[in-house]
């Protein structure tokens, strides 16, 4: 094997090793839309934040808008800090409503932004204050049964 | 008593002499480091290696990947459309091989494929005396012909991972989407919402390049350390893809539970 | 104390060595004197490749002083130690040619390894080199390919590549056949005197080396136990040069590698 065949042979295989990588990476890791270059650092506090994650995404209108970056809970409050990150293209008046949602009946949970109508956004390191806690099914259903309890004696 | 005693004999020397040779393999590394400058210059020597460590090991890792991906999909579509989550098939057929299946499965083959044919070269050589009659015409033989083989190792193995994780979401694809009748859409689409690029798709190249450079590592060390016979060189070769296998599997749970750890 | 410009090349004063427990050397004083062609001899296993090894520096001696070229070997940097090689070429026992190269490349090793020539440079002198030694025409083919005794002469051939100033052959002219002996030998003296080199030859053949050698030693149990110019050797009362030239098989030079006595080990263990 003389040494330009060889060449050949390792730059095709360079040239489709790295085509995979560049599949893994637009493809399947959707590395293209999901590319949060410039992004600002928003917080929000809660009751309870159920099953959320780190790296959960954050949705306005269903769209993914940032990604969850910390979760903590502060001693002061006795309340969840969820630390967030969300793309500089998207501003948020400072009224926004921060909801835990869940996608599906038992899907991954997400944080939720609801705009509301200030003229003033949201900046880097400020807190989101209007925040609503996660369903959590265990209150849901023992609430459900106690309604149902409290309503059996009138039937 | 007397059996007793000489079964902690034994059993104390082997210790010593694995803790020996720990430390000659870590000095060995060092040297390797300290002359792979001198080697990386002149490029051929690593791009032949390449050859022969990536080009060669490109059949085994391309079929095996289309075959793992399609056992993936076969499988996962079993399980999941029990909870009727059949569209998430791609989900699992990608998460599995960017995480692990790619980087683990590639490195097991690419130790047995190029690692023990490494291990082979060196130890033949070295059984040849071909080392010492380098070394006598003032040449390093850990330059000239350890080194290039080691960073040909760490260059395939990623390249070789991503090709394997690749074929295998094909194999995925090709059983789901074309064979089963899994939404196409809905296939891609889920798979992009759960593939994070910097976490699944970056960490599964981290480990390839750590797997690489164990692989590559207990390869050339296992033939330069050997018995220079021909029963020294074929223990040599076994102990290289054993090795290399415990390596990964254990390089594996470090690195995942480092990456891994406390989220999703 | 011999120095860069002085009449010794290769000066060994009290060298000894062991692998391990098993002594090899026990004390050997040898001067190797420029432009001269040197033998040692001695039977197999008493430690003539060993000492080859320790003049090339890649053993070191457990007692005594290797100097070469007016440099004592355990007091080189690895650096140092391979400036000295790039001046010395050996040609290794069993011939140790690299088994992934062809005839052609292996001797146009040293020449890409240490020079920077430009590749129609390196051809001339490579077939050059093949040419000495007869094996201009076998250039393309692989050490696989090369009988034994061909491969020793490509071996030879890349041992001389760089023009050494030393040249250690070991056994030189094992696996060759008598018409290729002569030739072999005439063009290790010939080497040796256009190169200006200085020349040690490991070797058994003692009517062929008689003719070329400028002087012998003979090796017995770790010491020098003779040493002369041929004519010397030839006309020795010495038992040992005796025993060799004339190969007889009884003699200070012991056959047997050393062991217990063999009866009682026959008769098992038990017996004694
Ligand atoms: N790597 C080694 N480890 C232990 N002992 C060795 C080793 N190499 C050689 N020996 C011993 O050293 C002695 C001398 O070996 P050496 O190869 O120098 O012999 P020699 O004189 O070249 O013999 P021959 O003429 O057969 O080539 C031998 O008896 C051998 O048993
Ligand atoms: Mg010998």
């Amino acid at each position: 094997m003389s040494r330009t065949t060889l060449d050949l042979w390792v730059g095709f295989f360079v040239v489709i090793g790295m085509a995979a990588l560049l599949f893994l990476s637009l493809k399947v890791g959707n590395l293209a839309s999901a590319n949060f270059s410039e992004s600002y650092v928003l917080k929000a506090q809660f009751d309870n934040i159920g099953g959320l994650k780190v790296r959960a995404p954050v949705k306005s209108a269903g769209v993914v808008v940032g990604r969850v970056t910390n979760i903590g809970f502060d001693t002061g409050s006795y309340r969840a800090e969820v630390t967030f990150v969300v793309d500089t293209r998207f501003q948020f008046p400072r009224d926004t409503i921060a909801t835990i949602l869940t996608s599906g009946l038992l899907g991954e949970q997400y944080l939720g932004l609801e705009p509301g109508g200030d003229v003033e956004m949201l900046k880097s390191g400020e807190a989101v204050q209007i925040t609503q806690s996660a369903v959590v099914l265990e209150k849901l259903i023992g609430q459900f049964l106690f309604n149902k309890a409290a309503e059996a004696p009138a039937n | 008593m007397n059996g007793l005693l000489s079964v902690v004999r034994r059993l104390g020397r082997a210790v010593i002499d694995g803790v020996w040779r720990l430390g000659f393999a870590t000095r060995f590394f060092g040297l390797l480091l300290l002359y792979s400058g001198q080697s990386l210059r002149r490029v051929h020597l690593t791009i032949r290696e390449v050859y022969f460590s990536g080009v060669l090991s490109l059949l085994i890792i391309i079929v095996s990947g289309l075959f793992v991906g399609m056992v993936l999909g076969l499988q996962g579509y079993e399980t999941l459309q029990r909870f009727g989550s059949g569209d998430a098939l791609g989900v699992l057929v990608a998460l599995s091989l960017t995480r692990e299946l790619g980087p683990v499965v590639a490195a097991l083959l690419f130790a047995s494929r190029a690692g023990s044919a490494v291990t082979a070269e060196i130890g033949l050589m070295k059984a040849t005396e071909q080392l010492k009659a380098m070394d006598m015409m003032a040449v390093n033989p850990i330059a000239r012909v350890v080194a290039p083989r080691f960073w040909g190792g760490v260059i395939s193995m990623p390249l070789l991972a991503a090709l394997f994780s690749a074929m295998g979401v094909f194999g995925g694809w090709l059983i789901g989407v074309v064979l089963i009748g899994v939404d196409e859409g809905a296939f891609w689409s889920q798979m992009q919402a759960a593939v994070d690029f910097r976490f699944d798709v970056v960490n599964g190249v981290i480990k390839s390049v750590v797997f690489g450079a164990a692989v590559a590592l207990i390869a050339v060390f296992e033939g330069y350390d050997c018995t220079p016979t021909a029963e020294g060189v074929s223990r040599a070769i076994t102990r290289t893809v054993v090795s290399s296998a415990l390596a990964i599997l254990a390089l594996d749970f470090v690195l995942t539970s480092f990456m891994f750890r406390g989220q999703s | 104390m011999s120095s860069e410009s002085s009449a010794t090349l290769v000066q060994l004063q009290d060298v000894r060595f062991a692998y391990g427990e098993r002594v090899i050397l026990r004390g050997i004083d040898l001067d190797i004197p420029r432009g001269k062609v040197v033998a040692i001899m001695g039977g197999s296993g008493c430690g003539k490749t060993t000492l080859l090894r320790l003049i090339g520096g890649q053993l070191r001696a457990s007692g005594g002083i290797v100097n070469v070229a007016g440099q004592n070997l355990a007091r080189l940097s690895t650096r140092e130690l391979y400036a000295l090689r790039r001046r010395m070429g050996m040609l290794f026992q069993f011939g140790a040619l690299f088994t992934d190269m062809s005839v052609f490349d292996n001797v146009a090793f040293p020449l890409r390894e240490h020079t920077d020539l430009p590749p129609e440079l390196i051809r001339d002198l490579v077939l050059m080199k093949l040419n000495a030694v007869g094996l201009r025409g076998a250039a393309t083919l692989k050490p696989a390919e090369l009988s034994g005794g061909m491969a020793r002469r490509v071996a030879l051939a890349r041992a001389i590549a760089l023009d050494p100033m030393l040249i250690m052959y070991d056994e030189p002219f094992a696996g060759l056949d008598p018409i290729s002996l002569g030739v072999i030998g005439q063009l290790i003296r010939r080497l040796n005197d256009a190169l200006g080199a200085s020349t040690i030859m490991v070797t058994h053949d003692i009517l062929e080396s008689l003719q070329i050698v400028d002087y012998v030693y003979f090796i017995s149990e770790g010491r020098i136990v003779a040493h002369g110019t041929p004519d010397e050797i030839r006309a020795s009362a010495d038992p040992f040069v005796q025993q060799f030239i004339h190969a007889e098989a009884d003699g200070p030079v012991p056959f047997h590698y050393p062991a217990e006595p063999f009866a009682p080990s026959l008769l098992g263990p038990g017996a004694a």
